[in-house]
């Protein structure tokens, strides 16, 4: 096996013996990004010298024997996360030229625990889109299949890690951003409960939807990564207060008493058969783990998509007039007044699903229309959350597939912002009402392309989601499945 | 519910941006059919139930009054299209 192809845990343990070093391990990841990245496009920036210079840095301490649990290990941040001194585009033309003054919480954490960033990873822009492909920087190709898209927003840390260029990433998921990519390309993801991950630093979206995450081949490495990320953060006034949680400790706890919910409501028109065939066969195996299974209701899971779609672009509107052109954005050049500089400069920095998105959500909270849309989708979303809340007084977890259909073909929804919406018709609800959810790969289809199979816990009940989804691993290998890339003995 | 032309122009112009005549129609019907995706809610009855804003039932936390951030004018600037002595350059707002 390659040194791409190691989990963290047996990365840690080689770096602990000095099978190999910090530099030697980034040397070699730093190799396989320059032959795929090209193709993949799974990076934006690589910061090759600064790599090198940390590695160098955790070689030291290691051979002062320290033994942090992440001392040394590659990492990549989603282009969202800003980064002291590293450009953080967000995957716009608006921030192409900024550099963040800070770093994100996330970030800052990461590294004072020795993490060696090798670079920053393409997302759809301002985290909109299912498919990467609003990317100022163009699409993310995926892995398995290079003609097919690998999810979004976060389809740079998806592909990144499915095609081992890095063990784990950072995502960030608003309505299904780290889970879509994440089945689509075959790896685990867990958008924790909202909360949890400090969002200081993190480009906003859509501020009470948008929770960071961590991207992994398995669930035991997201709870690695996790257990460092998750802490409560006074600048976030959103961190929960008791956010800090050891996710490697129940890791290991057997599946017989756990009640595993199955909602109607997943498994009916627009689901891809294999899927369905695939998420059913996973359901099974927990089953032959010893779970009981029940079959549940989400009556008002079918409102989700068009809850969302008032309730996030109101937010991104709202989020998104900061760029303005005058003091870290990309400025328009044909200008003669400041309001044109304002509307020249947004319509040249956005892209179009970014603008279309402002407009919903300008429109939705404009004079007269704020009690039919805004008001209204508020308290669907009440009901949204009250549908959980009964199902968890019943089930331990809730179980279905976590897209309706496997990575599509490059361009293939481009032209119908709806289709592209209705990918994450099964992501949605998990955050508008703040639970954490986690995406594990449970199967192929006929022609190769990796499904994902969802689970959704009640709040706070992230660690219950890693154990479900490690034991699962534990007994079968699909998270081990590896997309054939010709360049990827180079 | 239509969303025409008027309505497109109208919200562009409240979110400060330019969009040129010639993408309007397109725009024009592209909303309209996000917002007849989302006019399912009206059929949803919500009589008495309360809006959600927010995940958690959270207070905003208080912390005590002290100074944490220190003046970086000349990093927090350096991304900045236009400045002349430390300020952002605008084009002139008063004749």
């Amino acid at each position: 096996m390659d040194l791409h192809e190691f989990s963290l845990r047996q990365l840690r343990e080689g770096l602990q013996k000095r099978d190999f070093s910090a530099q030697e391990l980034t040397q070699t990841l730093l190799k396989r990004i320059h032959t795929l990245n090209p193709e993949l496009n799974a990076f934006v920036t690589v910061t090759e010298a600064a790599a090198l210079e940390s590695a160098a840095r955790a070689d030291d301490r290691l051979a002062k024997g320290e033994s942090g649990t992440l001392l040394g290990l590659p990492i990549a941040h989603k282009d969202i996360f800003c980064t002291a001194d590293v450009p953080t585009t967000c995957g716009s033309k608006m921030l192409k030229n900024f550099v963040a003054p800070y770093s994100a919480t996330v970030v800052e954490r990461l590294d004072a625990e020795g993490m060696v960033m090798l670079g920053k990873l393409n997302m759809d822009e301002f985290a909109m889109g299912s498919s990467n492909e609003t990317s100022y920087f163009g699409p993310v190709r995926n892995p398995w299949n290079t003609e097919m898209v690998p999810g979004g927003s976060s389809g740079g840390s998806a592909a990144a890690v499915a095609a081992g260029l890095v063990p784990v990433a950072t995502g960030t998921d608003t309505g299904g951003s780290i889970r879509q990519p994440a089945a689509l390309c075959g790896i685990t993801g867990i958008k924790p409960t909202y909360g949890r991950v400090s969002r200081y630093g993190m480009i906003a979206f859509a501020s009470s939807l948008d929770q960071g995450g961590a991207m992994a081949r398995s669930a035991e490495d997201c709870a690695l990564l996790l257990n460092a990320m998750v802490a409560h953060d006074p600048r976030d006034s959103t961190s929960h207060p008791a956010a800090a949680s050891d996710f490697l400790r129940g890791l290991d706890r057997p599946l017989q008493r756990l009640r595993v919910g199955v909602p109607e409501e997943f498994f009916g028109e627009g689901l891809d058969p294999e899927v369905a065939a695939a998420v059913q066969a996973g359901i099974d195996q927990l089953a032959k783990q010893g779970a009981s299974i029940q079959s549940i209701r989400l009556p008002n899971n079918p409102h989700a998509v068009s809850t969302y779609y008032v309730l996030a672009p109101a937010e991104a509107s709202s989020n998104l007039s900061r760029f303005d052109g005058v003091r870290y954005t990309h400025r328009s050049s044909a200008v003669e007044n400041l309001d044109d500089l304002y509307r020249q400069s947004r319509y040249e920095g956005f892209g179009a699903e970014v603008r279309r998105r402002i407009l919903v959500g300008t429109y939705v909270l404009s004079a007269g229309y704020y009690d039919a849309y805004y008001l209204k989708a508020q308290q669907v979303r009440s009901l949204i959350r009250e549908d959980f809340r009964r199902a968890f007084a019943e089930v331990d977890v809730i179980v279905g597939p976590t897209t309706p259909g496997p990575a599509f073909a490059l361009g293939a929804k481009n032209a119908d912002p709806i289709s592209m919406y209705l990918a994450d018709i099964y992501t949605i609800a998990v955050n508008l009402a703040g639970i954490p959810a986690l995406s594990l790969p449970c199967g192929f289809t006929q022609s190769g392309l990796p499904i994902g199979m969802q689970l959704m816990g009640d709040y706070f009940a992230d660690d219950l989601l890693l154990n479900v989804a490690h034991r699962y691993q534990q007994e079968t290998d699909w998270h081990l499945a590896r997309p054939n890339l010709k360049a990827g003995e180079a | 519910m239509a969303f025409d032309q008027d309505a497109v122009r109208r919200t562009a112009h409240l979110a400060r941006l330019a969009l040129p005549q010639e993408e309007v129609p397109a725009v024009a019907s592209q909303l309209e059919k996000i917002m007849s995706l989302v006019e399912e809610l009206s059929a949803i009855p919500t009589e008495g139930i309360l809006p959600m804003a927010h995940p958690l039932d959270l207070e905003q936390p208080l912390r005590p009054d002290q100074v944490s951030n220190h003046d970086e004018r000349q990093r927090l600037m350096a991304s900045a299209p236009a400045t002349k002595h430390g300020l952002f350059l605008v084009p002139k707002v008063i004749e």
